[in-house]
């Protein structure tokens, strides 16, 4: 028993930071109708950028407290991850956008590897210690229960982000009118919204919750590297369609339903398996969940339609 | 009234042409729009009257000719921003947000403004003059009947504030009730000052409405007149008013 509350609760760290992730996803598709396979990137690019800010200001003053260090760190990655997904939009998507849908796919394709390859310039090959500025001294809330302050970060934040983007888009002007041009770009525009602002808004939006992702799974983990946006992308996308693609509810629900299945499947999957696979194969779940929801139900879990503008 | 008023017109069109890929949907029309006046677009479907309406409020561009709103060429100018200037376009097939509530859309026409005071007092006005979309505000606008979404398609349009409304078939496939009370509504609106241009393939009714017309015919403007002329215009009662020549 204190197993599988263990493995939920690993689940719900894991979860929370797909469901982030899976947001960005989820967003855009919901405003264009485009996969954005690049986002992942997005979250590699937030953690190595609050790694190379942190580390330089440790260096230059030694004495910062580290809350105040992981803070700027946050900060920076944000920024740039805005930037980065800003200029992601204007300089790859905008002029595809009525192009059939297999030209903005592919590209996404592209950015994702050439923003792979960037990080490789900037950052090396190298695995990097990514500093753990929130402690990961296990505590024992309960007998056999372990949970430590950045997991207990990771979990409180990602609720904080989420409510307050569920908030800004079913109760604010923005959010309306973000949600207005989800559904018909041209009608949006008659009524006075910019729809290309909205749409750089959203790419940005959703590049600040990678951002902060990022910086949590790096947090978690301890380390950080080029190639570290690739699995995490793919389960958050996975997380996106598990919920219904392009809507909001759905990728948090995906995101923490996948960390939950992943987390309490790898616990499980040697007896499972009789042996076979160890918990190293706890990837398997992810895909095996997608395959089986999108069979029975291709919308997903809380999706009605796939798309009005397919 | 037009060849005396020696006042500019708020809307030209010269020579406006307008493409769908090559071809040639609008092919060079003229038309002058007066202030306070309702001037309906009549003519068969596929003539182009939604096509010209869509360019004047910026959807689609020009292949040609020119757009001068209130003195100012305007034919590259985004939709966005010429609701700014006060054109407000009622679409074909009323464009409502579905999955958003009828009051979510309500309040999206009142997007460009930051009076919250007057935008509520507004919205009071629409209710008034729309009682039955005032029991309907929390529902998803997907829900209402066609009537009820013409109605708040229209009074979406008017939360802008407009100076110049385009309003393209407001009767299609309403019933001849719901109809009549949509008419009363334009009516009411032109009383307060609003510059209308009216498409309908509801001829009759638009051009006893109307003070002037003009009958479009394969992307060109055939015909023009003052709403009576054009009554009795042996060439339009055959074309569109459903009678023998
Ligand atoms: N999106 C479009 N793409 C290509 N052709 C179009 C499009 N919309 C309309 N047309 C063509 O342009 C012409 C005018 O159409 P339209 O403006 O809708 O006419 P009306 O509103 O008078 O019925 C028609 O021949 C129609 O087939
Ligand atoms: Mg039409």
């Amino acid at each position: 028993m204190d197993t599988l509350l263990q493995q939920l609760l690993n689940g719900l760290v894991v979860g929370s930071v797909y469901a982030l992730v899976a947001l960005g996803y989820t967003m855009v598709y919901g405003i264009l109708g485009l996969i954005n396979f690049a986002h992942g990137e997005v979250l590699m690019v937030g953690a190595l950028t609050a790694l190379t800010v942190i580390t330089t200001l440790m260096g230059v003053s030694p004495d910062m407290p580290p809350l105040l260090l992981l803070g700027i760190g946050l900060l920076a990655a944000m920024v740039v991850c805005m930037i980065v997904a800003f200029l992601m939009e204007r300089l790859a998507y905008r002029k595809l956008r009525n192009a059939p849908r297999l030209a903005p796919l592919i590209t996404a394709i592209g950015v994702s590897f050439l923003l792979q390859t960037l990080a490789m310039i900037v950052w090396g090959r190298n695995y990097h210690t990514f500093p753990q500025l929130i402690s990961t001294t296990p505590m024992q809330p309960i007998e056999g229960v372990y949970i430590n302050p950045i997991q207990i970060t990771t979990i409180v934040a990602s609720a904080i982000i989420m409510v307050g983007l569920v908030l800004l888009v079913t109760r604010t002007k923005l959010g309306r009118a973000m949600r207005a041009t989800a559904e018909n770009h041209r009608v949006a525009s008659l009524m006075g919204v910019d729809v290309n602002k909205i749409i750089s808004l959203t790419f940005v939006l959703g590049a600040a919750l990678a951002a902060v992702a990022g910086v949590l799974f790096a947090s978690n983990y301890g380390i950080a590297h080029y190639a570290m946006g690739f699995m995490p992308g793919l389960k958050a996308f996975t997380a996106a369609v598990l919920g219904g693609i392009g809507n909001l509810g759905g990728a948090m629900l995906g995101g923490i339903v996948l960390g939950l299945v992943e987390a309490v499947g790898a616990g499980y999957i040697e007896h499972l398996t009789f042996g076979f696979l160890n918990s190293s194969y706890q990837d398997i779940f992810a895909f095996v969940i997608l395959g089986i929801v999108l069979i029975f139900r291709p919308t997903g879990l809380l999706g009605e339609r796939v798309s009005d503008r397919a | 009234m037009s060849n005396s008023n020696p006042v500019t017109p708020i809307l030209q069109l010269k020579d406006v042409k307008i493409a769908y890929g090559g071809i040639q949907a609008v092919k060079g029309i003229d038309l002058e729009l007066y202030r306070g006046e309702l001037v309906c677009l009549i003519g068969a479907n596929g003539a182009g009257k939604t096509t010209t309406l869509n360019a004047l409020a910026g959807t689609l561009g020009l292949a040609g000719g020119e757009l001068i709103y209130d003195g100012e060429a305007i034919s590259t100018m985004p939709a966005h921003k010429r609701l700014r200037r006060g054109i407000a376009l009622v679409p074909e097939g009323r464009g409502i947000f579905t999955r958003l509530t009828v009051e979510e859309n309500l309040r999206m026409g009142a997007y460009i403004r930051n009076d919250s005071a007057a935008i509520e007092e507004d919205l009071e006005k629409v209710y008034t003059m729309l009682p039955r979309v005032k029991e309907r505000l929390q529902q998803v606008a997907g829900t209402l009947s066609g009537g009820e979404q013409q109605m708040v398609a229209i009074g979406r349009a008017l939360l802008s504030r407009p100076r110049l409304l385009l309003l393209d078939e407001p009767s299609m496939g309403l019933a001849p009730l719901v109809v009549e009370k949509i008419f009363e509504v334009v009516q009411t609106v032109k009383d307060e000052g609003v510059t209308i241009l009216l498409v309908e393939q509801n001829a009759n009714l638009a051009l006893e409405f109307a003070q002037r017309g003009y009958v479009m015919d394969s992307g060109k403007i055939s015909i023009t007149g003052s709403g009576e002329e054009l009554l009795a215009n042996p060439a339009v009662r055959a074309a569109y008013l459903g009678e023998a020549a």
